[in-house]
């Protein structure tokens, strides 16, 4: 997994000092200054949306709560091209919001392509990175904290600063992380609303076989990433943050709403109907469309084959290699399993077209047989998702009481046996929610299909950008709900099963 | 006359189909410590967390320092109510040193350092002022927990099985020193437990709850020695009730005579309440009962006797005295003291 990273090393130091001053231009340094605007942008505004929403959905008696708590975690399903071109086609010039405003005389609409389309999409999509979290951790936490803060005199609003806020902190930075590391590596958004940040110049300088210059910019991504990972784990804080509690704790207390009830609900259906419900129409609309005048839609037949063979393979893949990385980890604590999880945690923050990048490298170096072949995308793929499966294995590993598996070690099983027999069967939802997060993610990722692919090979995240990229917007749409459709099977399971634990 | 520091009066609350607490009645007067036992399910700690405010009763009146904070029109939201609580799993926040826990219910202004300071020497804190909530010890949390409630000098503390995370040897030193720390603080407290071993150490008084009543309040000896009910009895210690017959002003049982409490409303349906340590047991080929059970308790041997009309006693006997099961005995009422007689569910002493 870390030779492609090596060999990006070896490749930008091999080209030397020009690199060095290719890099220190000024355009880089605006690049740089750009995809951290818009992370930081994309991030606050993401935990400003969350946090309420987290708090609704859980500690409240807003009318049909788990509608809501479904209903708002879905837009993860979008790709962020996806919800790109939708952005362009609505809000865009000559887009449809200008159409029904025409004859209101709004001619103009404030410029979308740029740092608001972009900031706008990113913000719709990733916002429940953080609300999925923040819910757990309001699931989890002990109300009897918040209780004592109550009875020690302090009123609702000082209880939920002082008290709650603080103990939610490691979730939304956790929440925060993911987002700002989605952010930067965010490609499909980004370069159709041609917002120039590292993802989309690195693709292009690949384009124009500047290649040292795209490692260069590639590394430079991965050192902020990493960047941001620290800052992350600083953020924690140094309190220890685990439940103290054994026993059974009563649950909170729910909030009721009143009045209040209004604006929650409003607040609730404006952010579903911006980021779920106004897509979803949209992508319809342009399909019936497109079908209405008799476009040739039914071409994509074999780009979702395609996706779904890919799909099922690195998932499947990605499962083989994370069981064992998981039960190493939590099972055999040591320094080798420390540095192989603190590493998986680096995976988080490699965006795919340096992945990508750095596997075309090697390709062409080291691993010529496989260059331009699906291996080296399905490997890819695993080197990318790999942490995210790893984490839910893991999780649901910690879980499990080890007296278990020594329970059936003392009834006579093998430490294989007991492994086979004890353990696996209660890791199954783990392996099933990494299967499907990997599913999920590989259906989505673009820019590393798009560099890894072999020739003529396309699935239905390349045939939509590339069909946005056009302006064929019917096909786009139609590629682009396919894909919805497809990976709302794995997320149904993911969020259904969420619900059912409380996340 | 003591003011009352705290009334409930018919509390009633039922979670669904559930009566947690059915119609309780309770007072304390200021500076006492009033221990509310019973087994789990209860109601005790409903009851408790009805008087922080925690939950709301479905029916009747709670009055902390003379004002009415739940009643009939009334609800005062648990900040208003003037309680301090410690909880089972303590609530130290988690991101707040042992200094601004102890600190967070105190106003702001130059009192508070100073009252911290209190609260820190009163519980013996000094040095761990600056320590997070999990780099202490179990007993230590528990200290903290109880000078954060404290510190803002509540009308009264509430305790909700605040031991019982903590290993039994550190449990019975932390009960005397939570005892000393109530003590001199001069708090009014409400103690929920299970344990009746920690209510006796604890408590100056001991309501016994059942189903979400309270069956008897009493000080720790008049609970233990002239429980009011059978169910009180049974669960204050080993307890066998045997049949006795009434003639001439004297009760005739199986084991032996015992004298009539005055006042029995009835000759009929009447039953002597025997403790393990009131009857005395001796070998004898002719006794008129058979060992069935020994238990051994380190300084005591416990035995369970089979009576020849079926009845059963538990007596216990030094280690000395070591029976096998199997062996006859005879056994007699010794109890040194007048016993205990139950006519249905009520108890009389002789």
């Amino acid at each position: 997994m870390f030779i492609p990273l090596a060999y990006l090393i070896l490749r930008t130091l091999g080209a030397g000092a020009e690199v060095l001053d290719l890099l220190f231009r000024f355009r880089n340094l605006e690049i740089l200054v750009r995809s951290v605007l818009l992370a930081a942008a994309v991030t606050s505004a993401s935990v400003l949306i969350a946090v309420p929403l987290a708090w609704l959905t859980v500690r409240t008696d807003l009318p049909f709560r788990g509608v809501w708590a479904v209903l708002t975690a879905l837009p993860l399903v979008i790709p962020s091209y996806v919800a790109g071109f939708l952005v362009i086609l609505v809000l865009g010039p000559k887009g449809m919001l200008q159409g029904w405003l025409e004859p209101l005389g709004v001619d103009r609409l404030p410029e979308i392509f740029g740092f608001p389309g972009a900031a706008l999409t990113l913000i719709l999509l990733s916002y429940p990175y953080v609300l999925l979290p923040v819910r757990a951790a309001l699931g989890n936490l002990d109300p009897s904290l918040e209780e004592t803060s109550r009875i020690l005199g302090k009123g609702a609003w000082a209880t939920f600063f002082r008290v709650t806020l603080p103990l939610l902190r490691p979730a939304i930075a956790a929440g925060a992380l993911l987002v700002a590391l989605y952010t930067l590596s965010d490609f499909g958004a980004v370069s159709l609303l041609q917002y120039e940040t590292f993802t989309w110049a690195i693709y292009i300088q690949y384009g124009y076989f500047a290649r040292d210059l795209a490692a260069a910019l590639s590394l430079v991504l991965v050192v902020i990433a990493l960047t941001i990972l620290v800052l992350e784990s600083g953020a924690r804080g140094r309190a220890g943050y685990y439940r103290s509690s054994t026993g059974t704790a009563s649950p909170a207390r729910t909030v009721r709403l009143g009045r209040w009830r209004w604006p929650a609900l409003a607040f609730c259906s404006a952010v579903v109907l911006l980021s779920l419900a106004m897509p979803m129409s949209v992508l319809g609309y342009w399909v019936v469309r497109g079908v209405s005048a008799g476009e040739p839609l039914l071409s994509l037949w074999s780009q979702a084959g395609n996706s779904l063979y890919v799909s099922g393979l690195a998932a499947l893949v990605t499962i083989l290699a994370a069981v064992p990385i998981a039960t190493l980890v939590v099972r055999y604590p040591g320094r080798l399993s420390g540095i192989l999880e603190r590493f998986t945690y680096v995976g988080f923050a490699l965006p795919g077209v340096v992945v990508a990048l750095a596997l075309v490298f090697f390709g062409v170096r080291v691993a010529t047989p496989l260059y331009q072949t699906l291996g080296i995308l399905i490997f890819a793929y695993v080197v990318l998702f790999l942490p995210t499966a790893v984490g839910a294995i893991r999780s649901s590993l910690l879980q499990i009481d080890p007296a278990l598996e020594e329970a059936a070690r003392s009834l006579g099983r093998t430490p294989f046996r007991a492994l086979v027999a004890v353990t696996v069967p209660l890791v199954r939802p783990g392996i099933l929610a990494g299967a499907a997060l990997a599913f999920l993610l590989t259906m989505k990722e673009l820019p590393a299909t798009l560099i890894l692919s072999p020739i003529g090979f396309k699935t239905l995240a390349t045939s939509v950008w590339g069909a946005a990229e056009e302006g064929f917007f019917a096909q786009a749409a139609t590629g682009g709900l396919l894909l919805v459709l497809a990976s709302s099977v794995p997320m149904a399971f993911l969020v259904l099963r969420g619900e059912r634990r409380g996340w | 006359m003591t003011p009352i520091a705290v009334r409930c009066a018919g509390l009633s609350k039922a979670f669904g189909e559930v009566k947690a607490v059915d119609g309780l009645d309770l007072s304390v007067d200021k500076g006492e410590v009033l221990v509310l036992l019973g087994p789990s399910g209860c109601g005790k700690t409903t009851a408790l967390r009805l008087i922080a405010g925690l939950e709301l009763p479905d029916l009747g009146t709670i009055e902390i320092g003379g004002q009415v904070v739940a009643g009939p029109g009334t609800t005062v939201p648990p900040e208003r109510r003037q309680v301090g609580m410690v909880f089972q799993e303590y609530a130290l926040f988690p991101h707040m040193s042992v200094r601004d826990n102890i600190a967070f219910g105190l106003p702001q202004g130059p009192l508070r350092a100073e009252r911290v300071r209190e609260m820190v020497s009163l519980a013996s804190l000094e040095s761990l002022e600056a320590r997070m909530p999990h780099q202490l010890s179990g007993g230590q949390q528990q200290r903290v927990a109880l000078a954060r409630a404290l510190a803002p000098r509540p009308d009264v503390l509430l305790l909700d099985e605040p031991f019982s995370n903590l290993d039994s040897a550190l449990r019975n030193q932390v009960r005397q020193e939570t005892r000393d720390i109530l003590k001199a603080s001069g708090a009014t407290a409400v103690f929920v437990t299970h344990s009746r071993d920690e209510a006796m150490v604890i408590g100056d008084l001991i309501a016994v709850m059942n189903e979400g009543r309270v069956e008897q309040v009493d000080t720790p000896e008049r609970i233990f020695h002239a429980p009011a009910t059978r169910y009180v009895a049974r669960f204050m210690g080993l307890a066998d009730f045997l049949p006795a017959e009434s003639s001439d002003g004297t009760l005739w049982t199986e084991l032996g005579e015992a004298p009539r409490p005055a006042g029995l409303p009835s000759d009929n349906g009447i039953d002597v309440m025997v403790r393990p340590d009131d009857v005395n047991m001796w070998p004898s080929e002719s006794g008129r009962g058979v060992i069935t059970e020994r238990s051994f308790q380190g300084a005591f041997y416990l035995y369970r006797v089979s009576l020849a009309s079926g009845s059963v006693v538990h007596c216990l006997k030094p280690h000395t005295s070591e029976y096998e099961v199997g062996a006859r005995v005879d056994v007699a009422l010794d109890p040194g003291h007048p016993p205990l007689v139950f006519v249905g569910e009520s108890s009389y002493i002789g």
